[in-house]
């Protein structure tokens, strides 16, 4: 058992690496083919030199930026049979599915127009060109959406039903599966959140041109575009984070009590807008949540319910049996230690039913499966020892929320401030501060989105399918020594690549920041 | 459809995926080149006009394993999790491939030039080798089991179970080293024939290229004779109404039952053939690659055809027969087939835009000049 539990941590720990690593690169190659794109339309419609030239530059940077994404995109797609060999079968008739099509709707899309992207400038028209710079950034959203959907199901599992005879759920509603209140929340909030992402690079990176006082006409014009476009991701990821409580305080009530460090809930739930928790907290003592904390009334429960007084449960509160029904009222339902008998029966049932099965015994195989359908709902929790294990790492998730959140608040003034500057105060952006703050903000919102990442995925352990797979039992049959030389192995790798991208971007900068960005243009 | 006939219509997808994938290792094979060129101008020139295609392969890869985890996701998870360390070196050795066209002549590329022509070097030997002996897999066996009832034993939940050298044991199997062989030496044949196609360098490199043919050709057909003959005379599994048997000559029989596999096969062997020898022996001919291209897809088709079709195991098992994949115990269920069915009426579709926008492309050849042109985007 302890090996099982080194091996499900150092696969998280795998996967972690991968996904983070990957997730520094995705969303600045789907921000950045949408402002390329818009560049090389006004290009197109204006033939000036100058938008040529800053189409090139940035297309420059999207293709050094878009080949480590491509690296550790194909790692992420193996490692789900490689590591999680389990939850292949027992999900696979489902989550298989969007992973194809992303494959056949997407990759080729992208694959196929970036090639003319880079090398059709003087092989096809620039009509036919401007198209497949659009059908390029249009891959990279299907690109996303196909994989957020897929990861949202495993949030709220829909559109399935468990197939006894085969020991694992199938698909029965392939819309239910796509359009999912968390599948529409997640792909809106994360394609915007990669908008901003690109909107904040390209402004950071002008505002260097801006300090070397290099291709200044070119640096404003990129920041109107990133500004624009920064601007609606930002307002979009406010709109659809807010989307995304209610949702995640619908179907993972624990995951949100987490986000707040909330063992008691109550009505009229106020939201921490800072705080610390305190480490000596667990959910059976009576200590304080928070050494310090500065909240805002009724924050949470408007948050989570867009009503001021409703009820938000807490770690508690659902452990003991109290949540939200889809109506926003505050239910009692099964209590964690009754989901965890209910989901031992239910193994029990699906045991019974397996055995009938090899017996050939109908009528009991039948007695089986009107149990295992009444328990089914529960069956993750029969991996279970006790409700503690249902908590996921409180702290984790409570910092990185916040962190993000902050971090959002600030990004949005940030483009406030950035597309007031452009048109109206110019001389605001020859200011070595201000370009300083612009440049250091790329690091920000870097920060932001992997902490959305972190709460979203951290938040929602132990369960690898929302109350139906916990991620101890989703793995593969190797042993922990072979997971953590991978581990080793990728850390490195992707380290090495990140070094000699960032190396290599920064050259690129630097080169344009040195000379008339026209002329190199033509290199 | 029914589920059976999904069942053999998705196999049919996956072999179109596999025997694309195989055609379009020769950019891999052209990176086995990489390293014993005559001049920098010759290496540039390969490496770009490899460089334009490399994705295509790389995306053929990932549409393949995306496509198989929906339609069989029994193997995904048997496979990827058992072979672990046969499928962990195949995607190291495609990592450094996906950055290295980029990063190669780049200012700022801090690990220099040669770093990454040797990942390049490492993706075309290694990347071509594992494929061939992941394939060989498929008649050849693995030592795995799969119990469905292990998920719920909650101290040991795994359902494929696989012996615990993961993916070494295949690595270091004669017979896999043979198909593993005959892939590589197969690409680096086609990535020859490709330069020929897509490069107009001067005389001496279409020579070169013209002996690379030759040799590597020969190479080829010695390790693709010996796998035919191994895999004829090979004892698969037949599975029969009392259950599964072995039987002698499992992969010959599957070519004479099933007929047009064994035309196909010809027609691809006489194309494969036909490409090669006129381009070694012919003064100036080009179009190569198209005939021994055709001919590989069919050839690797009729592979995927006699692994998959007429009650066999496509995935068999060495430990325990009843444990072999078929394409009946390991599949989606009929709803999700169905669905994937309908988008995979798009795959025409793709097809048509990626044979446009490459005509558009590739219509004139790359040439010297090119690779010194102002506005060019150079590897």
């Amino acid at each position: 058992m302890d090996d099982l539990i080194s091996v499900v941590d150092w696969s998280r720990w795998q996967f972690a690496l991968t996904a983070m690593y990957h997730w520094l690169f995705v969303p600045l190659t789907i921000g950045l083919a949408l402002i390329v794109a818009i560049m090389e339309s006004v290009y197109v419609k204006t033939r000036s030199a100058k938008w040529l030239a800053m189409t090139k530059f940035w297309m420059l940077l999207f293709g050094i930026n878009f080949a480590v994404g491509v690296a550790t995109g194909i790692i992420l797609e193996f490692e789900f049979g490689t590591n999680w060999s389990n939850y292949s079968w027992f999900v696979g008739d489902i989550f298989g599915a969007p992973l194809a099509i992303e494959g056949i709707v997407a990759f080729f899309m992208e694959s196929t127009f970036i090639a003319v992207m880079f090398f059709g400038w003087k092989k096809v028209s620039p009509r036919f060109h401007l198209t497949a710079t659009w059908l390029t950034a249009i891959g990279t959203a299907l690109s996303a959406l196909w994989i957020l959907i897929a990861n949202a199901w495993m949030q709220q599992p829909a559109g399935m039903e468990f197939d006894p005879a085969q020991m694992r759920n199938v698909m029965d509603d392939f819309w239910a599966l796509v359009l999912s209140d968390t599948a529409v929340a997640k792909f809106t909030h994360t394609v915007a959140s990669a908008w901003t992402l690109a909107g904040v690079f390209v402004i950071g990176v002008s505002c260097w041109f801006l300090l070397r006082k290099r291709n200044v006409e070119m640096a404003m014009s990129s920041i109107k575009v990133a500004g624009w476009v920064g601007f609606a991701g930002i307002l979009t990821t406010l709109a659809t984070g807010d989307l995304s409580a209610v949702n995640v305080a619908k179907h993972q009530p624990m995951k949100l009590a987490a986000m707040e460090g909330l063992y008691d809930g109550s009505r009229g739930q106020e939201l921490v807008a800072i705080g610390i928790l305190n480490p000596d907290k667990r959910y059976d003592n009576d200590e304080n949540p928070y050494l310090f904390h500065i909240s805002i009334p009724k924050g949470l429960s408007f948050l989570a319910t867009h009503d001021f007084n409703a009820f938000v449960p807490g770690i508690n509160d659902l452990i003991e049996g109290y949540e939200i029904d889809e109506n926003g009222e505050t239910v009692t339902c099964v209590g964690y230690a009754d989901r965890i008998a209910i989901g031992k029966e239910s193994h029990e049932a699906l045991r019974a039913y397996d055995t009938a099965m090899a017996d050939g015994d109908v009528a009991g195989m039948e007695v089986a499966l009107e149990k295992l359908r009444s328990t089914y709902k529960y069956f993750g929790y029969g991996y279970l020892d006790s409700p503690a294990e249902a908590i996921p790492p409180v702290a984790m998730t409570f910092y990185t929320f916040r962190i993000m959140v902050i971090a959002g608040g600030y990004l949005l003034l940030f483009f406030i401030v950035a597309l007031f500057a452009v048109y109206y105060r110019e001389q605001w952006l020859r200011n070595k501060v201000v370009q300083w703050i612009g440049m250091l903000s790329i690091v920000v919102v870097w920060v932001c989105s992997q902490s959305g990442w972190i709460t979203a995925e951290v938040g929602r352990q132990p369960w690898v399918i929302q109350d139906l797979l916990p991620t101890r039992a989703a793995i593969s049959d190797i042993s922990s020594a072979t997971v953590q030389v991978t581990f080793f192995m990728f850390a490195a790798v992707f380290t090495i690549l990140l070094i000699a991208e960032i190396s290599i971007m920064l050259s690129q900068i630097n080169k344009h920041s040195k000379e008339d960005i026209e002329t190199i243009s033509k290199d | 459809m029914a589920l059976e006939h999904l069942q053999i219509y998705w196999w049919l997808i996956i072999s179109v995926l596999g025997a694309l994938l195989v055609f379009l290792l020769f950019v891999q094979g052209g990176q086995s080149m990489l390293l014993d060129t005559r001049n920098a101008m010759d290496r540039t020139l390969m490496v770009n006009s490899l460089g334009r295609k490399w994705e295509l392969t790389f995306t053929t890869l990932v549409v393949f394993g995306g496509a198989f985890f929906a339609s069989f996701p029994l193997f995904y998870s048997t496979s990827f999790g058992g072979a672990y360390w046969l499928w962990m070196l195949i995607l190291f050795s495609f990592v450094g491939q996906a950055v290295s066209y980029q990063y190669r002549r780049k200012s700022g590329n801090i690990y220099g030039t040669r770093f990454y022509d040797w990942l390049l070097f490492i993706n075309g030997c290694v990347g071509c080798f594992l494929l061939g002996v992941a394939v060989s897999m498929f008649f050849f066996g693995a030592e795995f089991t799969v119990r469905m009832g292990n998920i719920l034993d909650p101290g040991s939940p795994v359902i494929s179970q696989w012996v615990p050298s993961h993916g070494f044991e295949a690595i270091f199997s004669w017979r896999n080293w043979i198909l593993g062989l005959a892939v590589l030496f197969l690409a680096r044949t086609q990535a020859s024939l490709y330069f020929m196609n897509n490069i107009a360098g001067d005389d001496s490199f279409f020579n070169l290229n013209k002996r690379r043919v030759l040799v590597n050709g020969v190479i080829f057909v010695v390790f693709f004779l010996a796998f035919t003959a191994l895999l004829w005379t090979y004892d698969g599994y037949n599975f029969t109404p009392d259950g599964w048997e072995r039987l002698k000559g499992k992969y010959f029989y599957n070519y004479i039952e099933m007929w047009w596999c064994i035309v196909l096969w010809l027609i691809g062997v006489v194309m494969v053939l036909y490409g090669v020898l006129k381009s070694a022996f012919a003064k100036h001919y080009t179009k190569g690659i198209w005939w021994s291209g055709i001919g590989t897809v069919l050839v690797v088709l009729t592979l995927f055809w006699v692994a998959g079709y007429n009650n066999s195991a496509y995935y068999p098992s060495l430990i325990d027969p009843a444990s072999s994949l078929t394409i009946n115990n390991s599949s989606s269920t009929e709803f999700t087939l169905t669905v994937m069915s309908f988008v995979s009426i798009l795959v025409p579709f793709v097809l048509a835009y990626i044979w446009y926008v490459w005509y558009k492309m590739d219509h004139k050849p790359i040439t010297p000049s090119e690779m010194e042109g102002d506005g060019e985007h150079v590897y």
